[in-house]
């Protein structure tokens, strides 16, 4: 009993509030205000009557809702075929680029396989040396001649070497016990790996493949540099935002004449950057669960 | 183990016993020969001219012109501001966002409300998984549309639309408000290993808070700062094309350019491919060599190296 209050007591003192921690609660309140300020505006502004943005685009909640910016985004401009591109090729890269990656990483990862050698170290070299952007370029769009096709969003990508760790070094930790016991059963190395080593891999998996979904969903350089006609979000939203003028431009007179048509670019443009911004948002707690351990784990074994 | 690998000799039986696992690597093989090897075999074209009529020449058949694309590309107009801005954007970044996440992660670990720390951190890196794309479209709003930031800076100091080092000053803020709380993880797991009989021992010596920081926190995560420290002066050339082009404009081209999209606009751009590979591997090279460098120095002065 006694112990027990003694232990209570520490435990006030450890709890007792500081002005030290009332400057760090204050202090976090600026980190999160000023992270996601930003993102409040935009949204407030998508949802805001573009006339009445241009008067003043400070604000968090929408002073003359409408849902006007989005109607029009998705009827005039055909935001539709962009989004489906982006979710086409977050969809497909992702399946393929998770399968193609464990599989791999499975093979790396037997230490009996005669090849293992040779190849990881064959993948790790890329890690450093690069080719660099231009004999790139040349071979996606002038020796494979890929440009401006759906694949160049999949293939040049599918495998990236950091995942591959990540998923070899989840398996070098699985016991061998299964394996072997599925192995002696008379399972060939394929169904070993399908039907016994990923069912055991989930939580790397899942942050791999959120890691990929991510990228794809982002990407923006492979549509700039190879596919302009398969035009995805991000690259929409880079049109639009590179085409609106700089403030310099925006006192002359036309520039504010074009502004006063139908929709102003920035409702617009904030519109946009809400739709290609959500889906990130919707798997954020995901991410979050898997992520942390995953960004560990690739920094203890590097 | 040494016996056990002694006793598996290769041998067509065991080939033939790994034909599954060969089936599921070596296409990857083939993936990896076409999409890496091929662009370094690539690099030959940086001692050749070639131009987009001269790329369906053979090797053998295009002209070698030795190292006459290096010399083009160190003499170039443009070459002398592209290092400048490169060194610049790349010494802002070292400096002061690892100053920035190291004050992140130590904000963090300080705080003894378990939930308070986590809704804290979860916030601080969401901007990391949003793209550039956004960012630029965010910032472009913030800094330049008469967001709050050009409310009460922006008017006097142009920060999107000035040609001046205060361009340099934008993309490092931007980025470091992209990337803090991503980049404080490391430090965060780093402190979490730290040993607590270490904080128990200073407090019983009476150590105030911020001196528990100063002598166990900050010296507990040296390594880790050190090893972030030396990758980060290996890519100290590697300033990414896709940041720049997105946030900067015509107004302030000459403190946006650096060496990846210099590479882009003279190979790609202005169709002189050879000229673009070299570029792209002196800095590719140099990249390997300050690596190398930094890591023999930190060796040198007896801190944790990477290799």
């Amino acid at each position: 009993m006694s112990a027990k209050m003694k232990h209570r007591e520490k435990k006030d003192a450890l709890h007792r509030v500081m002005p030290a921690d009332i400057v760090l609660a204050v202090v976090c309140l600026i980190i999160m205000i000023v992270t996601l300020y930003p993102f409040l505006n935009v949204l407030a502004i998508s949802f805001n009557d573009p006339m009445d943005t241009m008067r003043n685009i400070n604000f968090l909640i929408p002073r003359e809702f409408t849902l006007y910016n989005y109607s029009y985004l998705f009827r005039e401009k055909n935001l539709f075929e962009p989004f489906l591109m982006s979710v086409a090729r977050t969809v497909i890269g992702t399946v393929t680029g998770l399968i193609c990656s464990a599989m791999l990483a499975y093979t790396l990862s037997r230490k009996d396989y005669f090849l293992v050698k040779p190849l990881s170290v064959l993948f790790i070299i890329t890690m450093y040396v690069s080719g660099g952007l231009v004999p790139e370029y040349l071979l996606i769009m002038r020796t494979l001649g890929l440009g401006g096709k759906f694949i160049v969003y999949i293939l040049p990508g599918l495998i990236s070497v950091w995942n591959v760790i990540l998923l070899r070094s989840y398996m070098d930790g699985l016991p061998p016990a299964l394996q072997e016991a599925a192995m002696i059963d008379g399972a060939n190395d394929f169904v070993i790996w399908w039907k016994v080593v990923l069912p055991l891999c989930t939580p790397v998996l899942a942050t791999v493949a959120l890691f990929i979904a991510v990228g794809q969903w982002n990407s923006f350089m492979d549509t700039y540099l190879y596919a302009k006609d398969l035009p995805t979000l991000q690259y929409i939203l880079y049109e639009i935002t590179s085409k609106a003028q700089m403030r310099i431009d925006v006192h002359s007179s036309q520039a504010a004449e074009q502004m006063k048509n139908a929709v102003s670019p920035l409702s617009l443009r904030m519109a946009v950057t809400i739709v290609a911004t959500v889906p990130i948002l919707v798997v954020y707690p995901f991410l979050q669960k898997y992520f942390v351990g995953g960004i560990t784990l690739g920094a203890v074994k590097t | 183990m040494a016996s056990q690998t002694k006793k598996r000799k290769l041998s067509w039986k065991l080939v033939w016993k790994q034909r599954y696992l060969m089936l599921m690597s070596l296409p990857f093989l083939v993936w990896l020969i076409i999409f890496k090897y091929i662009p370094l075999w690539g690099w030959t074209m940086a001692f050749q001219e070639v131009k987009p009529a001269s790329f369906a020449l053979s090797f053998f058949e295009r002209k070698f012109v030795g190292f006459d694309n290096f010399i083009k590309a160190f003499n170039d107009r443009i070459f002398g501001q592209t290092l400048r801005n490169t060194l610049a954007l790349s010494a802002l970044g070292i400096v002061f966002q690892t100053l920035a996440s190291v004050s992140l992660a130590v904000i963090l670990n300080e705080i003894r409300l378990p939930r308070l720390k986590k809704i804290t951190q979860t916030v601080s890196y969401l901007p990391h998984f949003v793209s550039w794309v956004i960012i630029a479209s965010i910032a472009k709003m913030m800094l330049n549309d008469g967001g709050i930031v050009d409310e009460l800076f922006g008017r006097r100091l142009g920060l999107m639309s000035t040609n001046s080092p205060v361009f340099w000053g934008t993309v490092t803020f931007i980025n470091i408000w992209k990337e803090v709380g991503w980049d404080a993880i490391i430090y965060l797991s780093a402190m979490a290993g730290l040993d607590p009989g270490l904080y128990e021992a200073a407090q019983i010596d009476g150590a105030g808070r911020f001196q528990r920081i100063w002598h166990i926190t900050l010296p507990g995560i040296r390594p880790t700062i050190i090893v972030i420290v030396i990758m980060s002066i290996g890519g100290v050339l590697n300033v990414g094309m896709e940041r720049q082009m997105l946030l900067s404009n015509a107004l302030v081209q000459d403190h946006a350019m650096v060496f990846s999209w210099f590479a882009y606009v003279r190979g790609i751009g202005n169709n002189n491919y050879g000229l673009g590979t070299a570029i792209g591997m002196f800095q590719s090279l140099v990249g390997i060599i300050l690596l190398a460098l930094a890591n023999r120095f930190a060796k040198a002065v007896g801190e944790t190296a990477l290799i």
